[in-house]
Protein backbone atom coordinates (compact mmCIF):
# COMPACT_ATOMS: atom_id res chain seq x y z
CA UNK A 1 0.00 0.00 0.00
CA UNK A 2 2.60 2.51 0.83
CA UNK A 3 4.51 1.19 -2.42
CA UNK A 4 1.68 2.24 -4.21
CA UNK A 5 1.24 5.84 -2.20
CA UNK A 6 4.67 6.50 -3.18
CA UNK A 7 4.66 5.52 -6.64
CA UNK A 8 1.96 7.86 -7.69
CA UNK A 9 4.01 10.57 -5.09
CA UNK A 10 6.78 9.91 -7.63
CA UNK A 11 4.81 10.42 -10.70
CA UNK A 12 3.30 13.60 -9.72
CA UNK A 13 6.58 14.77 -8.81
CA UNK A 14 7.85 13.83 -12.62
CA UNK A 15 4.90 15.23 -14.34
CA UNK A 16 5.32 18.52 -12.30
CA UNK A 17 8.82 18.97 -13.59
CA UNK A 18 7.55 17.75 -17.00
CA UNK A 19 5.49 20.83 -16.84
CA UNK A 20 7.43 23.46 -15.44
CA UNK A 21 10.37 22.24 -17.84
CA UNK A 22 7.80 23.00 -20.69
CA UNK A 23 6.41 26.14 -19.33
CA UNK A 24 10.12 27.68 -18.95
CA UNK A 25 11.03 26.14 -22.56
CA UNK A 26 7.87 27.88 -24.12
CA UNK A 27 9.15 31.52 -22.19
CA UNK A 28 12.82 30.95 -23.00
CA UNK A 29 11.65 30.19 -26.32
CA UNK A 30 9.90 33.45 -27.09
CA UNK A 31 11.72 36.21 -24.85
CA UNK A 32 15.07 34.96 -26.94
CA UNK A 33 13.89 34.95 -30.28
CA UNK A 34 11.84 38.24 -29.48
CA UNK A 35 14.73 40.00 -28.09
CA UNK A 36 17.25 38.59 -30.92
CA UNK A 37 15.35 40.21 -33.17
CA UNK A 38 16.17 43.22 -31.49
CA UNK A 39 20.05 43.11 -31.74
CA UNK A 40 21.38 45.54 -34.58
CA UNK A 41 24.97 43.14 -34.70
CA UNK A 42 24.46 40.21 -36.55
CA UNK A 43 25.52 37.37 -34.46
CA UNK A 44 28.86 35.56 -35.67
CA UNK A 45 32.04 33.41 -34.54
CA UNK A 46 32.51 36.34 -32.06
CA UNK A 47 31.74 35.20 -28.19
CA UNK A 48 31.76 38.80 -27.41
CA UNK A 49 28.38 39.96 -29.72
CA UNK A 50 26.64 37.16 -27.80
CA UNK A 51 27.52 38.80 -24.14
CA UNK A 52 26.25 41.95 -25.42
CA UNK A 53 22.95 40.42 -27.02
CA UNK A 54 22.74 39.28 -23.29
CA UNK A 55 22.08 43.00 -22.35
CA UNK A 56 19.03 42.94 -23.87
CA UNK A 57 16.59 42.57 -21.14
CA UNK A 58 14.37 39.76 -23.32
CA UNK A 59 17.57 38.10 -24.31
CA UNK A 60 18.28 38.02 -20.15
CA UNK A 61 15.29 36.50 -19.32
CA UNK A 62 15.48 34.37 -22.51
CA UNK A 63 18.70 32.95 -21.04
CA UNK A 64 17.78 32.74 -17.56
CA UNK A 65 14.75 30.82 -18.49
CA UNK A 66 16.49 28.44 -20.53
CA UNK A 67 19.43 27.74 -18.03
CA UNK A 68 16.81 27.18 -15.81
CA UNK A 69 14.87 24.59 -18.29
CA UNK A 70 18.62 22.97 -18.99
CA UNK A 71 18.80 22.45 -14.75
CA UNK A 72 15.16 20.84 -14.33
CA UNK A 73 15.64 18.77 -17.64
CA UNK A 74 19.17 17.35 -16.50
CA UNK A 75 16.48 16.91 -12.91
CA UNK A 76 13.83 14.98 -14.98
CA UNK A 77 16.44 12.73 -16.39
CA UNK A 78 17.61 11.54 -13.00
CA UNK A 79 13.47 10.76 -12.17
CA UNK A 80 12.41 9.13 -15.77
CA UNK A 81 14.20 7.20 -18.30
CA UNK A 82 15.59 8.87 -21.50
CA UNK A 83 12.65 6.87 -23.35
CA UNK A 84 10.16 8.84 -21.01
CA UNK A 85 11.41 11.98 -21.43
CA UNK A 86 12.07 12.51 -25.35
CA UNK A 87 8.65 11.70 -26.25
CA UNK A 88 6.74 13.76 -23.73
CA UNK A 89 9.07 16.99 -24.30
CA UNK A 90 8.73 16.62 -27.82
CA UNK A 91 5.00 18.36 -27.10
CA UNK A 92 7.92 21.38 -27.06
CA UNK A 93 7.62 21.64 -30.78
CA UNK A 94 4.01 22.34 -31.52
CA UNK A 95 4.14 24.80 -28.09
CA UNK A 96 6.91 26.60 -30.14
CA UNK A 97 5.29 27.00 -32.97
CA UNK A 98 2.38 27.93 -31.83
CA UNK A 99 3.98 30.73 -29.59
CA UNK A 100 5.89 31.72 -33.04
CA UNK A 101 2.81 32.37 -35.01
CA UNK A 102 0.45 33.99 -32.05
CA UNK A 103 2.95 36.02 -29.84
CA UNK A 104 5.35 36.80 -32.44
CA UNK A 105 3.40 37.48 -35.16
CA UNK A 106 5.49 34.38 -37.72
CA UNK A 107 3.66 33.36 -40.83
CA UNK A 108 3.26 29.35 -40.29
CA UNK A 109 2.46 27.67 -43.63
CA UNK A 110 0.11 24.44 -43.93
CA UNK A 111 3.65 23.28 -44.90
CA UNK A 112 5.42 24.08 -41.36
CA UNK A 113 2.24 22.80 -39.40
CA UNK A 114 2.77 19.46 -41.05
CA UNK A 115 6.14 19.24 -41.29
CA UNK A 116 6.03 20.16 -37.13
CA UNK A 117 3.09 17.75 -36.21
CA UNK A 118 6.06 15.12 -38.17
CA UNK A 119 8.36 15.54 -36.17
CA UNK A 120 6.27 15.49 -33.11
CA UNK A 121 5.22 12.15 -34.07
CA UNK A 122 8.38 11.12 -35.36
CA UNK A 123 10.04 12.08 -31.96
CA UNK A 124 7.59 10.32 -29.73
CA UNK A 125 8.20 7.15 -31.74
CA UNK A 126 11.66 7.26 -31.36
CA UNK A 127 11.72 8.22 -28.05
CA UNK A 128 9.21 5.81 -26.93
CA UNK A 129 11.64 2.50 -27.90
CA UNK A 130 12.93 1.78 -24.76
CA UNK A 131 16.46 1.44 -25.55
CA UNK A 132 17.35 -0.92 -22.16
CA UNK A 133 19.58 1.03 -20.46
CA UNK A 134 18.61 0.87 -16.69
CA UNK A 135 15.85 -1.22 -15.13
CA UNK A 136 15.86 -0.05 -11.35
CA UNK A 137 15.50 3.61 -11.54
CA UNK A 138 12.50 4.89 -13.73
CA UNK A 139 9.09 5.51 -11.73
CA UNK A 140 7.43 5.05 -15.30
CA UNK A 141 6.68 2.15 -15.93
CA UNK A 142 3.79 2.66 -18.93
CA UNK A 143 1.83 -0.31 -20.28
CA UNK A 144 2.66 -0.30 -23.54
CA UNK B 1 23.69 29.60 -43.67
CA UNK B 2 20.54 28.34 -41.74
CA UNK B 3 20.83 25.04 -42.29
CA UNK B 4 24.69 25.04 -41.38
CA UNK B 5 23.50 26.82 -37.92
CA UNK B 6 21.18 23.94 -37.63
CA UNK B 7 24.01 20.96 -38.37
CA UNK B 8 26.13 23.12 -35.05
CA UNK B 9 22.92 23.18 -33.26
CA UNK B 10 22.40 19.69 -33.71
CA UNK B 11 25.86 18.18 -32.78
CA UNK B 12 26.46 20.19 -29.93
CA UNK B 13 23.15 19.27 -28.48
CA UNK B 14 23.37 15.59 -29.29
CA UNK B 15 26.65 15.52 -27.53
CA UNK B 16 25.39 17.37 -24.57
CA UNK B 17 22.50 15.15 -24.42
CA UNK B 18 24.45 12.05 -24.48
CA UNK B 19 27.29 13.12 -21.95
CA UNK B 20 24.65 14.50 -19.63
CA UNK B 21 22.11 11.60 -19.54
CA UNK B 22 25.15 8.97 -18.86
CA UNK B 23 26.64 11.66 -16.00
CA UNK B 24 23.12 12.03 -14.24
CA UNK B 25 22.21 8.23 -14.75
CA UNK B 26 25.16 7.73 -12.38
CA UNK B 27 24.78 10.72 -10.16
CA UNK B 28 21.48 9.38 -8.56
CA UNK B 29 17.77 10.78 -8.43
CA UNK B 30 17.68 14.95 -7.91
CA UNK B 31 14.92 17.39 -7.00
CA UNK B 32 14.24 21.13 -8.47
CA UNK B 33 14.05 22.46 -4.92
CA UNK B 34 16.37 25.15 -3.92
CA UNK B 35 18.44 22.58 -2.13
CA UNK B 36 18.21 19.97 -5.15
CA UNK B 37 19.43 22.93 -7.02
CA UNK B 38 22.72 23.26 -4.79
CA UNK B 39 22.80 19.77 -4.91
CA UNK B 40 23.09 19.50 -8.69
CA UNK B 41 25.44 21.88 -8.94
CA UNK B 42 28.12 20.39 -6.42
CA UNK B 43 27.38 16.86 -8.74
CA UNK B 44 28.43 19.23 -12.10
CA UNK B 45 31.31 20.56 -10.43
CA UNK B 46 32.45 17.11 -9.66
CA UNK B 47 32.21 15.60 -12.82
CA UNK B 48 34.15 16.29 -15.57
CA UNK B 49 31.98 14.57 -18.32
CA UNK B 50 29.24 16.51 -17.39
CA UNK B 51 30.82 19.86 -17.52
CA UNK B 52 31.81 18.81 -21.03
CA UNK B 53 28.28 17.59 -21.77
CA UNK B 54 27.64 21.36 -20.48
CA UNK B 55 30.16 23.28 -22.58
CA UNK B 56 28.08 21.40 -25.71
CA UNK B 57 24.87 23.32 -24.21
CA UNK B 58 26.66 26.88 -24.67
CA UNK B 59 27.49 26.09 -28.16
CA UNK B 60 24.15 24.75 -28.82
CA UNK B 61 22.87 27.93 -26.95
CA UNK B 62 24.85 30.06 -28.56
CA UNK B 63 23.77 28.66 -31.74
CA UNK B 64 20.51 29.06 -31.21
CA UNK B 65 20.70 32.49 -30.29
CA UNK B 66 22.06 33.27 -33.62
CA UNK B 67 19.42 31.27 -35.29
CA UNK B 68 16.75 33.17 -33.90
CA UNK B 69 17.97 35.96 -34.76
CA UNK B 70 17.78 35.86 -38.67
CA UNK B 71 15.01 32.91 -38.68
CA UNK B 72 11.42 32.45 -37.31
CA UNK B 73 11.07 30.55 -34.01
CA UNK B 74 8.54 28.26 -35.93
CA UNK B 75 11.51 27.00 -37.71
CA UNK B 76 14.70 26.95 -35.37
CA UNK B 77 12.85 25.14 -32.59
CA UNK B 78 11.62 22.48 -35.31
CA UNK B 79 14.61 21.87 -36.57
CA UNK B 80 16.35 21.24 -33.90
CA UNK B 81 14.50 17.59 -33.56
CA UNK B 82 17.04 16.48 -36.79
CA UNK B 83 19.07 15.48 -33.70
CA UNK B 84 16.86 12.62 -33.05
CA UNK B 85 17.87 12.00 -36.60
CA UNK B 86 21.58 12.03 -35.71
CA UNK B 87 21.03 10.11 -32.48
CA UNK B 88 19.37 7.23 -33.90
CA UNK B 89 22.46 7.13 -37.40
CA UNK B 90 24.72 7.48 -34.45
CA UNK B 91 23.08 4.29 -32.64
CA UNK B 92 22.93 2.51 -35.81
CA UNK B 93 26.11 3.11 -37.51
CA UNK B 94 28.76 3.66 -33.98
CA UNK B 95 26.98 1.91 -30.95
CA UNK B 96 25.68 -0.89 -33.79
CA UNK B 97 22.46 -1.08 -32.16
CA UNK B 98 19.41 -3.33 -33.84
CA UNK B 99 17.30 -0.82 -34.86
CA UNK B 100 13.67 -1.48 -34.22
CA UNK B 101 10.48 -0.61 -36.74
CA UNK B 102 9.03 2.28 -35.13
CA UNK B 103 12.38 4.00 -34.44
CA UNK B 104 13.40 4.00 -38.28
CA UNK B 105 10.03 5.13 -38.76
CA UNK B 106 10.06 8.35 -36.17
CA UNK B 107 13.36 9.23 -37.18
CA UNK B 108 12.47 8.96 -41.06
CA UNK B 109 9.40 11.21 -39.80
CA UNK B 110 11.47 13.74 -37.97
CA UNK B 111 13.37 13.80 -40.92
CA UNK B 112 10.60 14.68 -43.18
CA UNK B 113 8.80 17.02 -40.60
CA UNK B 114 12.35 18.72 -40.88
CA UNK B 115 12.67 19.21 -44.63
CA UNK B 116 9.04 20.66 -44.58
CA UNK B 117 9.40 23.16 -41.74
CA UNK B 118 12.38 24.41 -43.36
CA UNK B 119 11.13 24.40 -46.83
Amino acid sequence: MTNLTARSGALLKTYSVLVFFLALKAVGNSAMAWGMKQVPERMSMNPALYLRAMLNPFVAMGVAALILALLTRMALFSLADLSFVLPVTAVGYVIAVFLGKVFLHETVTHQRWLGTLLIFAGAALVGSTSRNTTSTTSPEESPT
Amino acid sequence: MKWVLVAVLVLATVLGDLLQSHEMKRAGEQSVSARGFARLLHIIAQRRLLILGIACNAVSFFTFMALVQTEPLSFAVPASSASFVLETLLAKFVLHERLGARRAAGALAVLAGVVLVGG
